[in-house]
């Protein structure tokens, strides 16, 4: 494994990086971070003035980067780790919380509350790689425009110095002989080439905070390697610091001093690497890591995997978001009307032949989509609808859905199933790592 | 809670019948500067209840290996050679009547479900158009029993029969490919990247249905991926595809364990996984395929290039362990080229790959 | 750039006799209007010769008018060579001020959002539902106070209505270019919005507006006959104007003196025919759903393989 730079100390007796005194040991704290989105309705809600739907991108992080390390943000799509990366540079807004950045040479800023010039600014010291290189560089700008527009932009360097720092960083990130280069276009270059050029057109600012959203899932397998390799050899030279944004847990591991499982909008798990794979402790973790297909002829394919997907962000499950997928759920994890509903479906699904009979009696499954502790259901009498239930509950007893619920009352022509409510459980410390589950309290 | 889809998996028995077979495929398409050899010349067999692994780095003519198979190829494209399913040579069948194969005998299931389910038609209007594509007789009744016995196998309850496209997620979408690629039963399948627009944990499930497919549906199951970690777990054999052609096959656990060909020993060593300890890569990119360099296609880039892989091009020949590589360091290394001269076997000079020729 | 002129290069089948036969036409045009005082032989406005000697009225094509007079007077070869100078004035005129009006306000109301971009939407849709002759006539009244009845003032009148074709495609191609990821690394390298339109979204935004611009100059041919034809346009005396002249000659025509109608009428459908053909040349080149690239059939070679070895067909 590459010697990865340590992470230094308060005492400011920092070697390499170039960057001056009053260091702080974090680069970049963020605090309680909310990043919300409004959801454009479609035409009809508003015409008829329905409220927005708001997602939560990211919903109460808090995480510190600290200076010299790569610290691994992984997760699914739509689990918030690239809208994160994003509001570290100010891309996308906060909404709640605060990010502060410990600029080595120019004290303390607010990231959260920059706005204008100033944000464009902080663009000198913390920089951003892509994931699809072919789309993060203009089509009709050559190597050369594109990767001493940044120089361009804060008047850093013009002319021939200009051209000599394009050369320069060019050379770094491997684009040599860099006359071959300059001139062409994305259009003419391979995948690797051109997330090289991205890559040189992030550090030729020599910035010390690099966010890397998923650098080489885009890449062939075969360059993959090669641009990590890249990556920690100029985190080396340039004492950078890396944000790693990336679903690949294989990556990650080899990559990353930290990682943060993230998993809709939330941390649910963050500790050291080695410790995460060693001893994950949040189920999603585990499940993740189980679900990996590695290149091991004597594995066998997963079978007991959560089923399931990411759930809607605009109307995330109640309590814990992950437990109508978990296979360590307990009574409280918060279960809901909507998870009644996909136990039914599951139910018809195994059992077709009872569907026509059964969905007769149970009813429209509608009513139970809006996430409510309390679920009705039901129209064919009380009686028979809680007889149904019992069958079911028989069927599988250790479902865990049926230790949150409370009470089962007749309610009209069906039941009413009452459900323990429960909150969305906090990050806690768990030997040297945090997670946010019920089954690590305090 | 755990996946509902089914999991009482009966044991693949010995290979069955052979269901589809390639001998010296080659599907060429044209371009302006001529043609593109994206499969040249490729042989291989495919048996009832069978899952071959098709692997390769983009560009190496996998996926135009999959559509030629099917026949859903491009204008301008053709093939040659000959290909059987169940004996009877595709190639020379009139193009109505390999028409009529898909569907039926030949399934196709795509990385982008989405883009082929249309967003005005319920899923049981899918079904229902499906089947009478190819049997106009079929009663509703029918279609609805068979329709949702295979929705109960992809683990799609019937709630939601009724339902359209656009109110499904990504996996449950992908689910329904191939549940209406299977609802017509065909006997040969080829799967392109099913699963490289999904999340680890749905990429995990829809493996498994198609794992679970040989035992279910007695399926042949061609599965193209970039993922080696996929074809290790799911697959019984492998095939490693470099420039057009296949350049090594046989039993997946024989190949990743003991690969023949330096190429497959650098992707499996290229490949990130949760036991890398170094990074390690290919140098170089994968050649244009309108003129591939003579002799072997992959010697510019090969670390145990001889003088010979510049000048002749290798043949497939059977290894210890039974797989099958066209190399002539690994026919070498296992005794089966001694007819090479001196100066042949001498290693090939390297030439000065730029750091940043690479794909 | 690069690419756009290696492409029209490049065409390849109908698409290029289309952009060839419209742009020689187009470009004999062009040459009248460069060199009219060289090839006409007399003025615009002229009804007398050298010598004072008045030309007659309607006189019929032959030695002395070599396409006859109408029946102001004035020589009619003369007349058709002159008004493709001033056609080709209004055109380029027209044309290169609604382009430097819609295309930057489309950029910019495709860019911001927002407010500004609902008002100039909703501005542009308006203008655009107005009939465009009607358009034209209006602005032409209106323009006639302050400008008379020029050419300037006829270029004018049809800016109003071409404006808003610019401003719809470009804002349209704006808006989902601003979502492009190499919008969102300009921003992350600090650039200003008003660089990021310059320098990232104008280039990738601009693709369409040639065929735009080439099809509206066809089409702004015949609004400049249309309202010279209803004499709202340029005035006789002011120059050439082949509606006009077209107009005038009418009631001659169905008298059987048929010259003076022709040869305005024909230079008009030609040129329009020349401009559309350029358009639609240029929109079959320059957009991909439409271009077809002819593909020689594929011809197997045979394969030249060592043949010392057997091959193993695998298991």
């Amino acid at each position: 494994m590459p010697t990865k730079p340590e992470t230094l100390s308060n005492d400011g007796s920092g070697q390499g990086g170039g960057h001056g005194a009053g260091r702080h040991e974090n680069v970049l704290d963020v605090d309680d971070l909310a990043v919300h989105f409004q959801l454009q309705g479609g035409a009809l809600s508003r015409l008829l003035g329905l409220q927005a739907r708001v997602v939560k991108a990211v919903d109460g992080v808090s995480v510190q980067l600290r200076r010299g390390e790569v610290l691994g943000l992984v997760g699914e799509s739509g689990s918030g780790k690239t809208t994160l990366g994003r509001a570290l540079l100010g891309l996308v807004p906060a909404s709640g919380g605060r990010i502060t950045y410990h600029s080595a040479s120019k004290g303390d800023r607010r990231v959260s509350e920059m706005r204008g010039a100033e944000l464009r600014q902080l663009r000198t010291d913390l920089q951003m790689v892509f994931q699809d290189p072919h789309a993060a560089l203009n089509p009709s700008m050559t190597i050369e425009e594109a990767v001493g527009h940044p120089l361009v932009i804060h008047k850093i360097a013009s002319g021939r110095a200009l051209r000599m720092q394009v050369a320069e960083a060019l050379e770094r990130v491997g684009l040599s002989p860099v006359e071959r280069f300059l001139s062409k276009y994305p259009s003419d270059l391979s995948g690797g080439q051109k997330q090289r050029a991205v890559i040189a057109r992030a550090i030729i600012l020599n910035p010390e905070v690099l966010v890397a959203d998923e650098p080489v899932s885009m890449l062939d397998m075969s360059v993959r390697a090669k641009i990590l390799q890249l990556m920690l050899d100029l985190k080396q030279e340039m004492g950078l610091t890396y944000v790693y944004i990336t679903h690949d847990l294989a990556s990650a591991k080899y990559f990353c001093d930290r990682i943060a499982i993230m998993y809709l909008g939330r941390i649910v798990e963050i500790g050291p690497t080695e410790e995460i794979f060693a001893n994950p402790r949040h189920p999603y973790t585990k499940a993740l890591l189980k679900a990996i297909p590695e290149p091991d002829p004597d594995r066998m394919v997963p079978r007991d995997l959560p089923r399931g997907e990411i759930p809607d962000a605009a109307e995330p499950p109640l309590g814990c978001s992950f437990h109508p997928r978990c296979s360590e759920a307990v009574a409280g994890c918060g279960w809901e009307s909507r998870d009644l509903r996909a136990l039914l479906e599951e139910h018809w699904t195994r059992k077709l032949e009872a569907y026509d009979d059964e969905k007769a009696l149970i009813g429209d499954l509608d009513g139970l989509d809006r996430p409510s502790t309390t679920a009705k259901v039901g129209k064919g009498g009380a009686g028979e609808v809680r007889a149904l239930l019992d069958r079911i509950r028989a069927e599988n007893p250790d479902e865990p859905l049926w230790s949150g619920v409370r009470g089962i009352e007749p309610a009209g022509n069906g039941v009413e199933v009452q459900f323990q409510p429960a909150d969305s459980p906090q990050l806690r410390r768990a030997g040297s790592v945090d997670v946010a589950c019920v089954l690590y309290p305090e | 809670m755990t996946e509902i889809v089914e999991d009482r998996v009966t044991p693949v028995d010995a290979p069955g019948a052979t269901v589809l077979e390639a001998r010296d495929l080659r599907v060429w398409y044209a371009t302006d500067r001529g043609p593109v050899r994206a499969v040249d010349g490729v042989t291989f067999e495919l048996h009832e209840g069978e899952i071959l692994g098709l692997v390769g780095e983009s560009g190496c003519g996998k996926s135009t290996l999959g559509r030629g198979l099917i026949g859903l190829l491009p204008e301008g494209s053709a093939r040659d050679g000959e290909l059987r399913f169940r004996g009877k040579d595709m190639l020379k069948l009139k193009p109505r009547e390999q028409h009529a194969m898909r569907g039926r005998d030949l399934g196709m299931i795509f990385q982008e479900p989405l883009t082929r389910l249309n967003p005005l038609m319920r899923i049981s209007e899918h079904f229902s158009e499906t089947l009478k594509t190819h049997d106009k007789s079929i009663s509703k009744a029918e279609i609805e029993r068979r329709s949702l016995e295979v929705l109960r196998v992809m683990g799609i309850p019937p709630t939601r029969f009724h339902a359209y496209p656009h109110e499904f997620s990504g996996g449950m979408r992908q689910r329904l490919m191939i549940a209406l690629t299977l609802v017509l039963r065909p006997p040969f399948v080829v799967a392109d990247e099913p699963t490289t627009a999904l999340d680890v944990l749905v990429e995990a499930q829809i493996i498994r249905i198609l794992h679970d497919l040989r035992a279910n549906y007695r399926t042949a199951l061609l599965l193209i991926t970039h993922n080696l970690g996929i074809i290790a777990e799911a697959c019984d054999r492998v095939a490693v595809m470099y420039a057009g052609e296949i350049v090594e096959i046989g039993d997946a656990r024989e190949v990743f364990s003991r690969p023949k060909h330096p190429y497959t020993r650098e992707l499996l060593r290229a490949t990130i996984s949760l036991r890398t300890t170094g990074l390690n890569y290919i140098d170089g990119a994968p050649p244009d395929l309108v003129e591939p360099p003579p002799g072997c296609h992959f010697h510019p880039r090969c670390p145990d290039a001889m003088k010979v892989c510049a000048t002749r091009h290798p043949v497939l020949r059977q290894h210890d362990g039974g797989s099958t590589a066209q190399c002539w360091a690994a026919d070498l290394a296992d005794g089966l080229a001694d007819d090479l001269t001196e100066t042949e076997r001498t290693p090939l000079p390297r030439e000065e790959i730029a750091v940043a020729d690479e794909a | 750039m690069r690419n756009l002129l290696r492409q029209i290069w490049n065409t390849k089948g109908l698409a290029r006799w289309i952009l060839l036969t419209g742009t020689i036409i187009t470009v004999v045009f062009v040459v009248f209007a460069l060199f009219a005082p060289w090839i006409a032989p007399f003025d615009f406005n002229q009804t007398r010769d050298a010598s004072g000697v008045k030309f007659e009225k309607l006189g019929s094509p032959g030695a002395g008018h070599l396409l006859g007079t109408n029946d102001q007077f004035f020589d009619i070869f003369s007349r058709v060579i002159w008004g493709a100078r001033t056609a080709l004035e209004v055109v380029l005129l027209s044309v290169i001020l609604s382009v430097a009006i819609g295309v930057p306000l489309g950029l910019v109301s495709g860019f911001l959002g927002g407010w500004v971009d609902r008002v100039l939407v909703f501005v542009m849709d308006a203008i655009y539902t107005v009939p465009y002759l009607l358009l034209a006539i209006i602005f032409a009244f209106m323009l006639n106070d302050k400008l008379g009845s020029g050419i300037v003032a006829a270029a004018l009148s049809l800016v109003a209505i071409y404006i808003p074709q610019y401003f719809r495609v470009v804002r349209n191609t704006t808006v989902s270019a601003r979502e492009a990821t190499y919008v969102e690394a300009a921003r992350a390298i600090g650039a200003k919005p008003t660089t990021i339109m310059r320098k990232y979204l104008f280039g990738n935004v601009v693709q369409s507006v040639p065929v735009i611009g080439t099809l509206n100059a066809a089409d702004a041919v015949g609004t400049l006959a249309a309202l010279g034809f209803l004499g709202l346009g340029i005035q006789p005396n002011e120059a050439s104007e082949w509606g006009y002249d077209l107009s005038r000659a009418l009631d001659d025509a169905q008298a059987g003196v048929w010259w003076p109608a022709l040869w305005p009428g024909l230079a008009i459908i030609l040129l329009i025919t020349a401009l559309t053909l350029v358009g639609e040349g240029l929109n079959e080149t320059l957009n991909p759903a439409l271009r077809r690239r002819r593909l020689r059939k594929v011809q197997f070679t045979d394969r030249v393989r060592t043949s010392d070895t057997e091959e193993v067909a695998p298991r």
